[in-house]
């Protein structure tokens, strides 16, 4: 399995850079990753990714409608959060799995 | 020779049915082409424009009628003389939409509000509004404009687009 270091520690990544294991995850971290994708986290991307997190490691999958639905952000404001593919990049960033839903 | 291959950058979605097995796949296709970074253009032609136009976008159904992939819960037949009862095809209807419900699919409305909040364009044809007798105030306002076959066709080029009929 490929590994990759942010921020001094080494964490485990798939061929697409999504974490493989959700626990090795930290906001400095999710920093990093932001950055490689021209992001720079604010805290209503936090949000949004701690909203994720906590939907996924329950179990659920996460949607664009779930988000949307959260009260955090609309669709839109997904968009420019997360530009281009909102979903995947948020889930990205987040540590978790690449989302396996088509809405 | 090493084949060289253009990523999809654009689909040009025409629905042109207006029941939920035609318009879902529409809305389904052209919003995940959004989330993919993809872009995403809708036309909405002859019954398709149901799924723009106000007074119908809540009242789509499934047809019970002639329909025979249509099965009741368990897999069991549905006999298209079943469907040709009262409140069948409301029925079939409802337990589809709590099905995708279920499954957090949106709704349509909902599907055209995130289609444009992703940056696509939903279109409505002009002759099919003609054949109508619609007009524009008719139609939801996420409909960017109404095009003729022409107008449509001279949005869907470029290098990486592909035109899906539905």
């Amino acid at each position: 399995m490929a590994t990759k270091v942010y921020v001094n520690k080494e964490v485990n990544v798939n061929d697409e850079g999504f974490l493989t294991d959700p626990s090795q995850w930290s906001v400095d971290i999710a920093r990093e990753i932001a950055k490689e994708e021209g992001i720079l986290l604010t805290p209503k991307h936090l949000e949004v990714i701690n909203y994720i997190r906590e939907r996924v490691l329950k179990g659920e999958t996460i949607s664009m409608r779930s988000i949307n639905k959260s009260g955090i952000v609309n669709v839109k404001e997904l968009y420019e959060l997360f530009p281009n593919t909102p979903l995947k990049l948020a889930c990205k960033i987040a540590g978790v799995s690449k989302p396996a839903s088509c809405v | 020779m090493e084949k060289e291959e253009f990523p999809l950058k654009k689909v040009c979605i025409i629905c042109s049915k207006g029941t939920i097995e035609s318009i879902y796949p529409a809305l389904i296709l052209a919003n995940g082409a959004l989330m993919e970074g993809i872009q995403a253009k809708l036309f909405f032609t002859f019954f398709g424009l149901d799924a723009v136009t106000k007074k119908f976008i809540k009242k789509i159904h499934t047809p019970v009628v002639g329909n025979p992939s249509l099965r009741l819960p368990g897999n069991i037949p549905f006999p298209t003389l079943l469907g040709i009862l009262p409140g069948m095809e409301a029925l079939a209807t409802s337990m589809m939409k709590s099905q995708m419900e279920k499954l957090d699919i949106p709704t349509i409305p909902e599907f055209m509000e995130y289609i444009v909040a992703g940056g696509g364009e939903i279109f409505a044809c002009k002759l099919a509004m003609d054949m109508f007798g619609l007009k524009k105030e008719d139609l939801i306002d996420d409909v960017k404009d109404i095009l003729t076959v022409g107008e449509f066709y001279a949005l869907c080029g470029g290098q990486g687009t592909q035109i899906l009929f539905i």
